[in-house]
C-alpha cells in the first residue's frame, strides 16, 4: 500500500516531466531550425545576419522554375520575376510565365515583434513597478490598519483573480476608448500594468517588511523624517525582493495575448515603432508583439508546413527573450543584494 | 546648515537652564505627573523626575516596569506606535515642553540621540553610517563628513579599530564594534542627551567593559540616561539611579544611596537581588 502510493507520486512527477520536456524540446527543436536556418553571410561587418531575427515579416512564394522548386519572400520573389523577364526579354525569348503559391506571414522574420514585445514589457513594468512599490509604501508604511487598508487588500487580492481576458476588455474599454487612445502602446502599457500590479504590490510590500525594523528606528532616532527613512534607509534593502517578484510578472507581461489582442497589438505593421514624425505620436502607435503574433500565424491563416515554421520559430525566439529579461533582473537583483546584506 | 549646534532646533533648546538639583548640576530634564498608555492600557504612573546635565541616570527595575517606554517618551519614538498617548503631565527639556504643540518631533531626536538594546547598524558602509544623520540634514562637504567620521570614531573609541576599513560594511564588525559604531552614528549628529536601553545586554563582558568606559568618557560631553538590566551595570556607570516598579518610579537618588540604603523597601528588596 505505502509502495503504491508512494509510485503514483512518482509517476505524476515523472509525468509532468515528460509533459514539460516534450513541450520545451518541441519548440527548441523545430523552432531552432527555423532561427538557425535564417543566418546568411554579408559582405559587410559583422558579415552574417539573421533575417528571421531582423526582418519583418512577408508573405512567402513557392514556385516552379526551370524544373525547380523554389521558395522567395515577397521582396525577393519580385526582384526574381524582373530580372528574369528582362533576361527572356534581352535573349528575344516570350516573358516567363510564373505561377506562384502564396501563404502569408511564412517569409521574413518577426523583427517588429520582438522590438514591440520589448516596448511592452518595459513600459508596463515600469508603470507596475512606479504604481505598485507607491502604493505598497503607502499600505505597509503609512496607512493605519483599518477598514480601508482591510478593503483595499481585498481589492487587490481580487484583481490578482480576474482573467487576462477581462484586464483585454477592460483597457480596450477605458483606454482605447474612454480616453480615445486608439490600440496604442500607451494603451497596452496601462492594461498590462494594471494586469500585474497586484503580483508587485504583494511582492513589494513583503519585501519591505522583510526589512528589519532596527534600521528605521535607528534612521527615525537620528532625526530622519519618516520619508527620508524610507527612501534611504528601507526601499534600497527592498528593491531585490520587488525586483525578485517582479521577475514573475515580467514573463506574465511578456506572454498574455489577451490583455494586448483589443488595446495595442496589431496584426501586421510594416513601419518600425522609432519611425515617427512626432515624439507623441509614439505612444499613440499599435505594435506587433510575439504572443499575438504566434496567436495571428496559427489560428488566423490557413495551416500548412509553411506557416509551421514561422509558429515554432516565433515561440523559440519568444521563450528566449522571456528568458533573457528573466536573467537580467536576476543579474540585477543580485548586484543590489551583493550591496545591501544584512 | 553647517553645524548641527547651529540648527533651529538648538536654538529652542537653547534656554536658560531653571532650576538647580542640590548638588550644583543644571537640571536638563523635568518630568511631572507623567502618565502614558499604550492604547487603553496605561504604561507609566504619574512620573517625576528631575534628571541632571552631564551626568548619567540609569533606569533599573524588573522587565516590564516600564523603563524602555519612559526612555522612549523622552525622544518621542513612541509617538511611531499605533495608539499611544500621554494622557497627563508633561516633559521639559531645557524648559521647553517636547510635548508641547510647536515642538517638531524631528528636531527633538537631533538633540535627543538613542542607542538601541539590539545594535542596528545600516547595511552600509562604516563611514555611511556615521555621515547618516549630517546627509539627511542636508550637509554635503566632503571635508565636515571627513571630520565628523573620525572626531565621532574617536570619540566612540573606535577609531583605531577601524579607520583603515571605513569604506566596508558596518555589518562586519563585531558585536561590540558595531554597538560602540551605533554610539558614534549617534554622536555625529551632536546630541544634548544620549538615551541607551540595555545597550550591553547583547555583548560579552569584554565588549561591555569597553561601552562602559565610553560612557565615563561621553558624560564629560553629554547627558547620559541608560537602561540596564545589571545592577553591577548600574553601579559602575551612573551617577544617579532610578528604580521603577510596575509603570511607578520608587525611587531615585545618587546611585550609591539607592544601592548603599535604599529608603524604599521595594528598591532594597530589588537591588539585594531578592526579586526581578
Ligand atoms: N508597543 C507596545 N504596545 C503595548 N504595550 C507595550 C508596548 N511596549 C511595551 N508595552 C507594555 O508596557 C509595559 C512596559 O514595557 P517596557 O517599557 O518595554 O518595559 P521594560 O523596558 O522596563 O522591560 C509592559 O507591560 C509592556 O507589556
Ligand atoms: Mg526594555
Amino acid at each position: 500500500m505505502e509502495k503504491s502510493t508512494f509510485w503514483v507520486f512518482r509517476l505524476a512527477t515523472y509525468l509532468i516531466l515528460i509533459a514539460g520536456f516534450s513541450v520545451f524540446g518541441d519548440i527548441v527543436v523545430k523552432g531552432s531550425a527555423t532561427v538557425f536556418g535564417a543566418f546568411k553571410t554579408t559582405s559587410t561587418f559583422p558579415y552574417f545576419t539573421n533575417t528571421f531575427l531582423t526582418e519583418a515579416p512577408e508573405s512567402l512564394y513557392v514556385f516552379e522554375h526551370k524544373g525547380e522548386k523554389r521558395e522567395m519572400g515577397d521582396r525577393e520573389y519580385r526582384a526574381f520575376r524582373e530580372k528574369e523577364t528582362a533576361a527572356a526579354l534581352a535573349a528575344g525569348q516570350p516573358a516567363p510565365q510564373f505561377k506562384a503559391d502564396s501563404y502569408v506571414y511564412s517569409a521574413g522574420g518577426i523583427w517588429p515583434c520582438i522590438v514591440g514585445t520589448v516596448l511592452l514589457v518595459v513600459g508596463s513594468m515600469t508603470i507596475a513597478l512606479l504604481l505598485g512599490v507607491s502604493s505598497a509604501i503607502f499600505l505597509s508604511e503609512y496607512a493605519r490598519d483599518g477598514a480601508f487598508v482591510r478593503f483595499v487588500r481585498l481589492a487587490i487580492l481580487n484583481l490578482a483573480g480576474v482573467p487576462s481576458i477581462v484586464f483585454g476588455l477592460f483597457g480596450f474599454g477605458m483606454f482605447v476608448i474612454y480616453f480615445d487612445w486608439n490600440v496604442s502602446l500607451l494603451a497596452g502599457w496601462f492594461t498590462l500594468a494594471f494586469m500585474v500590479l497586484p503580483v508587485v504590490i504583494t511582492a513589494s510590500e513583503e519585501a519591505l517588511k522583510a526589512v528589519p525594523k532596527g534600521f528605521r528606528e535607528g534612521s527615525l532616532a537620528l532625526g530622519a523624517t519618516k520619508w527620508q527613512t524610507i527612501r534611504s534607509n528601507v526601499l534600497p534593502y527592498a528593491l531585490p525582493g520587488i525586483l525578485t517578484s517582479s521577475i514573475l510578472g515580467i514573463a506574465r507581461v511578456a506572454g498574455e495575448t489577451a490583455p494586448i489582442m483589443f488595446t495595442a497589438a496589431y496584426v501586421v505593421r510594416d513601419k518600425l515603432p522609432w519611425d515617427v514624425e512626432k515624439i507623441s505620436d509614439f505612444f499613440f502607435q499599435g505594435v506587433m508583439a510575439l504572443p499575438y503574433h504566434i496567436y495571428v500565424v496559427s489560428s488566423k491563416i490557413p495551416q500548412n508546413e509553411y506557416t509551421a515554421r514561422v509558429q515554432y520559430g516565433t515561440a523559440f525566439v519568444f521563450l528566449g527573450i522571456v528568458a533573457l529579461i528573466a536573467a537580467s533582473s536576476i543579474v540585477l537583483r543580485n548586484k543590489l543584494r551583493g550591496r545591501y546584506k544584512w | 546648515m553647517d553645524t548641527p549646534a547651529a540648527t533651529p532646533a538648538s536654538r529652542t533648546f537653547n534656554v536658560p537652564a531653571t532650576a538647580s538639583a542640590a548638588d550644583g548640576a543644571q537640571t536638563l530634564i523635568e518630568i511631572d505627573s507623567f502618565d502614558f498608555y499604550y492604547g487603553a492600557k496605561q504604561a507609566l504612573f504619574d512620573i517625576n523626575l528631575r534628571l541632571a546635565d552631564k551626568r548619567v541616570t540609569a533606569f533599573i527595575g524588573p522587565s516590564g516596569c516600564g523603563k524602555s517606554t519612559l526612555l522612549r517618551c523622552l525622544n518621542r519614538m513612541n509617538d511611531l506606535i499605533d495608539g499611544t498617548s500621554v494622557k497627563r503631565g508633561n516633559v521639559k527639556i531645557r524648559g521647553i515642553d517636547i510635548y508641547g504643540r510647536d515642538v517638531d518631533s524631528i528636531e527633538l531626536r537631533k538633540r535627543v540621540g538613542m542607542v538601541f538594546q539590539k545594535s542596528n547598524p545600516f547595511p552600509k558602509s562604516i563611514y555611511e553610517n556615521i555621515t547618516y544623520g549630517l546627509r539627511i540634514q542636508g550637509v554635503k562637504s566632503k571635508a565636515r563628513l571627513d571630520e565628523v567620521v573620525e572626531k565621532s570614531l574617536r570619540g566612540a573609541a573606535l577609531w583605531d579599530e577601524v579607520k583603515d576599513r571605513l569604506h566596508e560594511s558596518g555589518l562586519g564588525l563585531s558585536g561590540g564594534q558595531q554597538q560602540r559604531l551605533c554610539i558614534a552614528r549617534t554622536i555625529a549628529v551632536e546630541p544634548e542627551v544620549i538615551l541607551m536601553d540595555e545597550p550591553c545586554s547583547a555583548l560579552d563582558p569584554i565588549a561591555t567593559a569597553k561601552v562602559e568606559e565610553l560612557i565615563h568618557e561621553l558624560k564629560k560631553q553629554f547627558t547620559i540616561i541608560i537602561v540596564t538590566h545589571s545592577m553591577q551595570q548600574a553601579a559602575r556607570c551612573s551617577d544617579q539611579t532610578a528604580f521603577f516598579y510596575m509603570g511607578k518610579l520608587v525611587e531615585f537618588g545618587e546611585t550609591r544611596d539607592i544601592f548603599m540604603n535604599p529608603k524604599n523597601p521595594q528598591t532594597e528588596a530589588y537591588v539585594s537581588g531578592r526579586f526581578g
